[in-house]
């Protein structure tokens, strides 16, 4: 345009788009994607592996402040990452709109005129007519899936429309895909839950011991259910020495109440429960020591089951009791749990086999203010014994407690009694919900079947032509095609029938 | 779950993978005496004969083995490194056997076996584990189709890896007399493109049965575990590989490295970040 200045807006944003738009921007862009995407691979991710976060910045926090300034512990959610995607496929739908254009306009339109000078297409082949031959090329070239235009002289023909079809669907599907990922990621939620065996989990924010709900998630979204965890069991390999004490299956035996029916049914791994609204995954178990604590003045300061967390592969774990309320002073455990237990040379104890044969507990006994009642929030799976005094434990005044299933202990000094009453199992259960889950392995595998086609299908268009005894076939493909020859030659055989 | 393993099998199924690296050794000196003569005789053709023969049977006894430490564990031969190995082994040569059959891809033949011999060699004196119970996460109906696929990729992948190589050292000018009866770099371009393109295709396919078995077992599609990672990015690498190759001034060299790196990408998925990578997709059993 003569009007429109070499350096005004409008030819800069056009340049800048037919830049972006380009197949060359593209290409860069993916390759710009992969390498982004290894720093990822790195270093922790807060989204995969949050403890090794935390572990980076208690080992090198200066390091570990200025990945994190560049975002490097939120790979595929930083900055610079999701730029490189965004502009990607602002690049990929800039290029296919007008593709698809260009496509509706070919779908729509003829085979093209044929062009005067044939010898010219990569694939061309000469002989003597014997007829009129033209009729019977396009009986042919139709049985061969072509779309035919018949002119004067001449057949052309074309096919293989199917090839930009797929690219373009590829593409859409593609875009999709990222929109249901977002979408689906917004109205998502997870939340986990720890279950010891008899308890009931009650479908609703108060009940998650942590919930993660995605930007768009509306309370609504959790649907009305209970659950009780009635039993689980680990099966363990007790046929092969070499596996001996390896879990080959956890199964968790729930009761679940939508408020209409009762169902029993097992959650293993691989295996989810159905719920209302969202699924039930098995991630965790670890066993439950049930204890009861009778404080300095005989009433009961502590009873039921306590969640002991596995710290090894032979289910050696670790628990801690709070008895804020014991008399005359408040009463805190540390406790270790050894499903089968073996005393080693030192006089401590480990367990050396997952499955409980031969269970012991010991406890480090510690009296004093546990600090709950400042109203901080506390670990419950943590006792802070700066402020406490230790009265019965490895390196304290007396021994650990030490209590086999059934048995009963005295704490020192008329602290109290103790007794280990039976032992559950808990599991630890994830709750979770995407929307976008199902939309996203629709638009995959439209866009799988799309690419199929689009790298398998052959566009060719082709020529027979007619003139002053003479017959011609040429033939032109999109892109890099070596079987136009043979395209050719077979072609002709066909119509000339030899 | 009864499953009774047999570790005295599993040893016998590795005496026929140590067998079977025996004859492919065999095979790739074949290919090596065919390579050197063809430089002066054209019409060469004896040691390659041969050299077939001996891959062939060798291929089929790794088969064996394979099976056999199937047997022997009870269910799929391709659950820790050392089975990933065999197996995708005994994949990229069966996937080459079947090509001769459709495409001339014999010139690549020594690449191809000598990669086989490798990948059994790291596989029987770094990676070999006995036989060992399914960790319930991999006990799955996906595990035979995310991870048969995804070998079958990676042969693919492998064998086009093998044009691109080769290519380069055509189109560098080094060789020549012995280059000159290689196809032209067309061609040799083509063939690399067509086994990348099913390569792609079926990597995409395992990208989507992974995530499928990944809502099944971790409660989440993707999580971007390292192995998720590396596969995304295996994924892109080639992706660019094909819009490489429909993008002028990007076709022939520039293609080919492409798709060299998107292969080196699937090595140090396979190696390095199963031994050293922090994640998920622990199975190395090492």
């Amino acid at each position: 345009m003569a009007s429109s200045s070499r350096f005004s807006p409008i030819f800069w944003g056009r340049w800048f788009w037919r830049q972006l738009t380009s197949m060359r921007t593209a290409l860069f862009l993916l390759l710009l994607l992969a390498l982004a995407a290894i720093p990822g691979s790195l270093y922790p991710q807060r989204s995969a592996d949050p403890n090794g976060v935390r572990l980076y910045f208690d080992q090198q926090p200066e390091i570990a402040a200025l990945l994190d300034s560049l975002q490097l512990f939120d790979v595929y959610t930083s900055i610079w990452f999701s730029a490189i995607y965004i502009l990607l496929f602002v690049s990929l739908v800039g290029c296919v709109l007008p593709r698809t254009q260009v496509h509706l306009n070919a779908l729509r339109a003829k085979p093209v005129e044929t062009p005067q000078k044939l010898e010219r297409m990569p694939a061309y082949v000469t002989a003597a007519a014997k007829g009129d031959q033209l009729d019977r090329a396009e009986q042919v070239l139709r049985s061969r899936g072509f779309r035919v235009r018949r002119l004067d002289d001449s057949v052309s023909a074309e096919k293989g429309y199917l090839k930009e079809t797929g690219n373009l669907v590829f593409h859409y599907s593609l875009v999709l895909l990222l929109i249901a990922v977002g979408l689906g990621g917004g109205f998502s939620f997870s939340g986990q839950r720890v279950l010891v065996e008899g308890d009931t989990f009650v479908n609703n924010l108060a009940s998650y011991d942590a919930f993660s709900p995605g930007p768009l998630f509306f309370e609504n979204e959790l649907q009305p259910f209970s659950m009780t965890l009635e039993d689980f069991e680990v099966v363990y390999d007790l046929r092969n020495p070499a596996n001996l004490g390896q879990p080959v299956d956890f199964i968790a035996n729930v009761t679940l109440d939508d408020g209409l029916t009762n169902s029993n049914s097992d959650i293993r791994v691989n295996f989810p429960l159905e719920a209302p609204g969202a699924n039930v995954f098995l991630t965790g178990n670890g066993f439950a020591p049930v204890i009861t604590l009778y404080d300095g003045v005989g009433n009961i300061a502590f009873s039921g089951p306590v969640v002991f967390l596995p710290q090894d592969s032979n289910m050696t774990s670790l628990g801690v009791i709070k008895a804020p309320d014991a008399s005359p002073e408040q009463i805190g455990i540390i406790a270790f749990f050894y499903p089968t237990a073996q005393e080693l040379e030192s006089g401590a104890y480990a367990s050396i086999y997952p499955d409980p044969i031969d269970p012991l507990l010991t406890m480090n006994v510690y009296l004093g203010d546990l600090g709950l009642d400042a109203g901080i929030p506390r670990n419950v799976y943590a006792l802070d014994i700066t402020d406490l005094d230790l009265i019965a434990g490895r390196d304290g005044p007396n021994p650990p407690i030490e209590l086999r299933v059934g048995e009963t202990a005295e704490l020192p000094g008329g602290a109290g009694f103790i007794s280990f009453d039976g032992l559950k199992r808990f599991a630890s259960l994830d709750v979770a919900y995407n929307p976008g889950g199902l939309w996203i392995m629709v638009f995959a595998f439209i866009a799988l079947v799309a690419i199929v086609f689009s790298l398998s299908v052959r566009r060719r268009r082709v020529w027979v032509r007619q003139l002053a005894g003479k017959i011609e076939y040429a033939a032109l493909a999109r892109g890099d095609d070596d079987g136009l020859e043979e395209l050719i030659v077979d072609l002709r055989k066909e119509i000339e029938g030899d | 779950m009864n499953i009774v393993l047999n570790e005295p099998l599993s040893q016998i199924s590795l005496l026929f993978v140590s067998a079977a690296m025996g004859l492919l050794a065999v095979a790739l000196l074949m290919f090596a005496f065919q390579l050197a003569r063809l430089k002066d005789d054209p019409t060469e053709s004896r040691f390659e004969r041969y050299g077939f023969w001996v891959l062939g049977a060798g291929t089929l006894v790794l088969g064996i083995g394979v099976f056999l430490r199937g047997v022997a564990a009870q269910r799929v031969p391709w659950a820790n490194m050392y089975e990933f190995a065999i197996s995708g082994a005994l994949m990229i040569l069966t996937i080459y056997l079947i090509s001769l059959r459709v495409k001339d891809v014999r010139y690549v033949a020594t690449f191809v076996t000598g990669f086989a011999l490798v990948t059994i060699f790291a596989a029987v004196s770094l990676f070999y584990v006995e036989v060992k119970t399914l960790m319930p996460a991999l006990q799955s109906y996906w595990l035979v189709i995310h991870v048969v696929v995804a070998i079958m990729a990676t042969g693919f992948f492998a064998i086009a890896a093998g044009f691109h190589i080769f290519y380069l050292i055509k189109a560098a000018g080094v060789g020549r007399a012995l280059m000159d009866r290689f196809p032209d770099l067309r061609q040799l371009e083509r063939v690399a493109y067509r086994f990348n393109m099913v390569g792609f295709v079926a990597w995409s396919f395992t990208l989507i049965a992974g995530a499928i078995w990944a809502e099944r077992a971790w409660h989440r599609y993707w999580g971007w575990d390292t192995k998720e990672v590396w596969t995304f990015i295996i994924w892109v690498v080639y992706a660019g590989y094909l819009h490489a190759m429909a993008t002028r001034g990007w076709t022939g060299k520039r293609a080919a490295v492409l798709g060299l790196i998107g292969f080196g990408a699937v090595i140090f998925n396979f190696t390095i970040v199963n031994l050293f990578f922090k994640g998920l997709h622990v199975y190395s059993g090492l």
